[in-house]
């Protein structure tokens, strides 16, 4: 096994009996007990996630918002301070080279998160972008650590944390896609009401050397509420439901952000910024992401191909699995704009033998409240 | 509670039971482990014929596929409804309710398989 990077929790997770897999080059938990348990205690109550893989970037100077807005693929110099914002960054012909979450902290200040796995491209951009500008952009990944708490009961369980004080603005005065500033143990602690679960939640953002008494802070006030420890394999079909993109599946540099559903992130009425030519002038032919569902138990996968009723090939699957809350198979896949429309009849090919599935919108699970 | 050391074992991580000319076939604990929530099982028919060392179902996680390889060659003669239509039996008695399909075989077939400590050895020593 290659090098594997470990996040301040490691040992957390080894007492609570994880199992381990290599994502983005990082030893992250895949499961505590059973995934489906903790698919559903996400949908019903809460889960816990370790997402310090995650990189964060931060971005200052009287350039900032400037250098943003020509980074990244969104218009993110009228973000009021407070808020979050979804973003791309895009490379010269267009293609996604990760998606990320803008945070506007002050007038000259954001924090950007971004995908483990894709750190040193997007530092690599970043970088590269800001030359010739009086941005001045820092990572610091390896000194925070990243938790969230995902789940109908989470602002509950974050409210009741001991350690955690001086909210403002108070949880319960947040909206989506905006942050709060606290303290936790005298060090100021960063809350936004983000995440990739699909469920109402929040992602807290500490440095690494408080991460497990927060850890062990958030899991004592949340256990009663039931909170329970979730991993990778749960976040995925969580955010499989949710109709969320995850780079290098739904997202790459080959994929446009129209094809992924995501033109609305583009603002291409702004000034220049790095791959406004080639969305502008993008074909509209391109396949297009659809959600896909199926009857029965057995789900298309990452590869599989999608057939049209003649058995011809039309398309790949790019995540699909047997949908814990729906209890039917879901996927994602990328077919022609022709075929695309909600209700077409089609097909995945599962080892050999032909699903009917059905295209439909995403994504396949709404939060009711 | 299953003597486990009465068991046989294969490198594809299926545990055999003989009694008399019927083997009862599962995956061990450590398959199920590693497969995380089993979501669906594919066996094959009563009644036709599997031969030793080729695929012959698929037990599907909702993280990943693995496939099922016969141990041994013979007729299949019971499959394990229960656990077609609640295949998380897998994870929760891998070497009891868990058990997927029972092949007639030639016993002296079972001599080739691996003993329990040789199937340890095999998982890294993990149990």
């Amino acid at each position: 096994m290659p090098d594997l990077r470990t996040t301040a929790l490691a040992d957390r997770h080894a007492a609570l009996g994880a199992s381990f897999t290599d994502f983005g080059g990082w030893n992250m938990p895949v499961r505590y007990t059973s995934d489906l348990a903790e698919h559903h205690a996400v949908r019903t109550a809460a889960g816990l996630f370790d997402i310090s893989h995650m990189a964060e970037f931060l971005v200052t100077g009287s350039g900032a918002a400037a250098f943003l807005d020509y980074a990244l693929a969104g218009r993110i110099s009228t973000m009021k301070i407070g808020k979050a914002k979804y973003s791309l960054l895009l490379d010269e012909t267009g293609g996604v080279i990760d998606d990320v979450i803008v945070y506007r902290t002050g007038d000259d200040d954001f924090l950007v998160i971004s995908n483990a796995g894709n750190r040193a491209l997007v530092a690599e951009a970043f970088v590269a972008r800001a030359a010739y500008t009086p941005a001045v952009v820092e990572d610091i990944s390896d000194q925070m650590s990243l938790i969230a708490v995902q789940g109908p009961r989470a602002r509950e369980i974050v409210e009741a944390t001991v350690g955690v004080t001086d909210v403002a603005p108070a949880l319960a005065d947040l909206g989506y896609y905006a942050w709060s500033q606290g303290r936790f143990q005298d060090e100021k602690l960063f809350i936004a009401r983000t995440g990739y679960t699909g469920e109402d939640g929040f992602e807290l953002m500490v440095p690494n050397a408080l991460a497990p008494a927060l850890w062990d802070a958030l899991l004592a006030a949340g256990e009663p509420l039931g909170l329970v420890p979730a991993g990778l394999a749960a976040r995925d079909t969580l955010r499989l439901e949710a109709g969320m993109p995850l780079h290098g599946h739904e997202l790459s540099t080959a994929i446009r952000p129209a094809q992924a559903g995501l033109g609305r992130v583009v603002s291409a009425d702004k000034g220049e910024f790095v791959g406004k030519e080639a969305v502008v002038t993008a074909s509209t032919d391109l396949p297009v992401l659809v959600g896909l569902v199926a009857e029965g138990r057995r789900a298309g996968r990452a590869g599989y191909a999608v057939m049209d009723a003649d058995g011809t090939s039309v398309g790949e699957i790019t995540s699909g699995a047997l949908s814990p809350t729906l209890g039917h198979p879901i996927a994602m896949a990328f077919v022609p704009p022709a075929l695309a429309e909600p209700g077409t009849s089609l097909f995945i090919d599962v080892r050999g033998t032909l699903i009917p599935a059905t295209v439909t919108a995403l994504p396949f699970y709404r939060r009711t409240a | 509670m299953t003597d486990l050391t009465a068991l046989k074992y294969t490198e594809e991580h299926e545990w055999v039971a003989l009694a008399g000319d019927v083997a009862t076939v599962g995956i061990t604990d450590y398959a199920a482990e590693k497969l995380g929530d089993v979501v669906y099982v594919d066996l094959p028919a009563v009644g036709s014929t599997v031969t030793a060392n080729t695929v012959c179902g698929e037990i599907e996680s909702t993280k990943s596929v693995g496939e099922l390889y016969a141990p041994l060659s013979g007729e299949i003669v019971a499959v394990n409804d229960a656990v077609v239509d609640d295949p998380s039996l897998v994870n929760s008695g891998a070497f009891e309710g868990g058990w997927l399909v029972k092949i007639q075989v030639d016993p002296a077939d079972v001599d080739g398989l691996l003993d329990r400590t040789a199937y340890v050895a095999l998982t890294g020593g993990e149990e």
